[in-house]
């Protein structure tokens, strides 16, 4: 972990980024599951709700090996350049 | 057993109290807005007075107003310490007010109740009566409440933590400590925060900014200035921070505090420099000794790239106005072309191949003095080609003609213009016996025109309105108008490589009380 020092005036709460919310659910969503009991029930519950919804979009399938690390660098890269979305089934 | 840290604290009649004391002792932090704290002022009251003889109720409170209050309201005996300062809090590490420890007569730790549950506070109560064989204190227990969760300790604060951490440290930095996670790339981290001028920063880590203050003697906490469009506050630590982004060497940085004096002061006006439409940015010209221990640039090339402390000196300056200042493009930073100055404008003069005064001297200083002088402009270098001239007069004339175009050739007395004259024009100005006065004069005489070539027509709108120049009189109309306002609207210095006949002129921004005007301030630290 990198220490920095604020360079601001601190009139304004450090938070990290957010992407900017896309207007519309469009492209490839990844659905990640982090290898916790039962992520996969949820999603797949989430799954058939979102082909429900939002019947243009494709549904991809990840995993991570465990829950415990996190994800492996390739499979972040490969989540990145597959999919425009992703949702992750977070602990329990 | 842990061993809670000594501490001396002052009771409200200004005598110390001391701990450990070589007794017992019950020390509870409290804070006058925790609705906790009140509810337990009246039991540690009651276990001061019930168990007072024999062992030490201490209770540092975190406000020095609110632990008058909590005396007043509650009608305590038992003095409230004073821990406003928090230091003492921090040392014990709570997170919650009240958070009681018991203390053994050497200051060690053998029970903390964190918060109030009855039940533990009771027991404590029958537990110290037993062992001190004293009767316990008359308390109805029945009319408190089973539970309640404490307050944030006023330690814990995220606004003043880190001053507190630092303090215990003995750190001099007291900015905010921000972590960037170890799947963070720290450079993309500082773009995203938008910490960035568009180029890539050098994290500001603590070792870091450490190195860069020690470049100056000035206390980090020194406020160097109240830093408009934000207000903020320029502290030695703020500005070291944005120097170690933009890569300067610690010993650059009685500079760069310099400069930012300098542009915020009322004359210079940063403020309406960042804001204007018009895209100004400070230009920084160094001179003195420091220009040679500092390594500057003020030959070849020395209004580009390539040297460190010229691109690091300007750079810091501006990313101290971007994130301290809080000028950014878009909000209060409004310029509608920008320019590539507001990344970073400074540069040396070459004094020693002047034959005029320098800059800083024709500006009151002496000539061993180290000066910084910042310089609004809104357009330059613009370069001034004249290879032919072999007088004087000839190339005064053409410097002139030059400058012209500073804003639009019709507006006269708008602007003023911080000309850098290259070694081979020099030679030539100086073998005719020229000096800056005589140049700033043949500048004047050359771009004199008669009002009635000023005034708005077919050509171009700009310069004086039609009606204003209606109500001249014929001889108003030819009175000839020079570019410049005055004479000293025009600042001159050298630089440049031996070779080559192109001088430079920076154009300024709106000059005079209602701009911005030059400002040159001596580096204090540099002697």
């Amino acid at each position: 972990m990198t220490v920095i020092m604020d360079p601001t005036n601190e009139r304004a709460p450090v938070a990290r980024q957010i992407s900017a919310r896309p207007p519309a659910l469009s492209g490839t969503v990844a659905l990640l599951d982090i290898a916790k009991p039962r992520g996969n029930v949820l999603l797949d519950r989430l799954e058939v709700l979102l082909k429900a919804r939002a019947p243009g979009i494709e549904v991809r399938r990840y995993s991570k090996p465990t829950f415990t690390k996190p994800a492996p660098e390739g499979l972040r890269q490969q989540i990145r350049a597959e999919a425009d979305f992703v949702i992750e089934g977070l602990a329990d | 057993m842990r061993q809670l840290p000594a501490f001396l604290l002052e009771q409200p009649d200004g005598t110390g109290v001391s701990f450990p004391s070589g007794r017992r002792a019950l020390v509870c932090f409290v804070k006058e807005d925790c609705p906790t704290c009140n509810e337990v002022m009246p039991l540690l009251e009651a276990l001061h007075r019930a168990f007072g003889a024999h062992l030490d109720v201490l209770l540092p409170g975190q406000t020095a107003d609110g632990n008058a209050e909590l005396t007043d309201r509650h009608a305590l005996t038992v003095p409230i310490l004073d821990d406003s300062r928090l230091k003492v809090s921090f040392a014990f590490d709570i997170d919650t007010v009240p958070t009681l420890f018991v203390a053994d007569a050497d200051g060690r730790e053998q029970q903390v109740l964190v918060g109030f549950v009855r039940d533990e506070w009771q027991a404590l109560a029958g537990r110290l009566a037993g062992e001190l064989g004293v009767p316990a204190p008359a308390i109805d227990w029945s009319a408190l409440p089973s539970w309640r969760p404490g307050c944030g300790s006023k330690s814990v604060d995220p606004l003043i933590a880190d001053r507190l951490r630092a303090e215990a440290e003995n750190s001099p930095l007291r900015a905010r400590r921000i972590e960037i996670a170890a799947q963070d790339d720290p450079f993309e981290f500082m773009f995203d925060q938008g910490f960035s001028d568009g180029l890539p920063l050098v994290p500001p880590t603590p070792e870091r900014v450490l190195r860069m203050l020690a470049g100056t003697r000035r206390d980090p906490q020194e406020v160097v200035a109240v830093m408009p469009p934000n207000m903020g506050e320029a502290t030695v630590e703020k500005i070291a921070i944005n120097a170690v982004m933009a890569g300067c060497r610690p010993e650059y940085l009685p500079v760069v505090l310099t400069a930012i004096e300098a542009i915020c002061t009322d004359a210079f006006n940063i403020h309406g420099v960042m804001a204007t439409t018009m895209g100004a940015s400070p230009v920084i010209v160094v001179n003195g000794p420091i220009r040679h221990r500092l390594g500057m640039n003020m030959k070849l090339g020395a209004l580009g790239q390539g040297n460190r402390a010229n691109a690091t000196i300007g750079r810091a300056v501006r990313l101290a106005v971007r994130n301290i200042g809080g000028a950014v493009p878009g909000g209060t930073e409004r310029s509608t072309l920008g320019n590539p100055m507001k990344f970073t404008m400074s540069f040396a003069e070459w004094e020693e191949r002047n034959p005029w005064e320098p800059l800083h001297v024709e500006r009151g200083f002496a000539p061993d003095d180290s000066v910084v002088t910042v310089f609004a402009m809104t357009s330059g270098p613009v370069q001034m080609v004249d290879q032919e001239s072999r007088t004087a007069a000839q190339l005064a004339g053409s410097l002139g003609m030059c400058l012209e175009a500073a804003f639009n050739p019709k507006m006269h007395y708008s602007t003023d213009v911080l000309m850098v004259v290259c070694p081979e024009h020099v030679d030539t100005l100086i073998r005719d016996g020229y000096t800056k006065a005589d140049l700033r004069a043949r500048i004047q005489e050359i771009t004199a025109r008669p009002i009635r070539e000023l005034v708005a027509d077919a050509r171009s709108g700009a310069g004086f309105k039609e009606a204003v120049a209606a109500r001249m009189s014929p001889e108003e109309l030819d009175r000839r108008l020079p570019k410049f306002r005055q004479d000293s609207d025009i600042h001159i210095v050298v630089a440049g490589s031996d070779a080559g006949k192109f001088s430079g002129a920076f154009h300024g921004w709106a000059t005079g009380e209602i701009g911005s005007q030059s400002v040159s301030r001596k580096i204090e630290e540099a002697d």
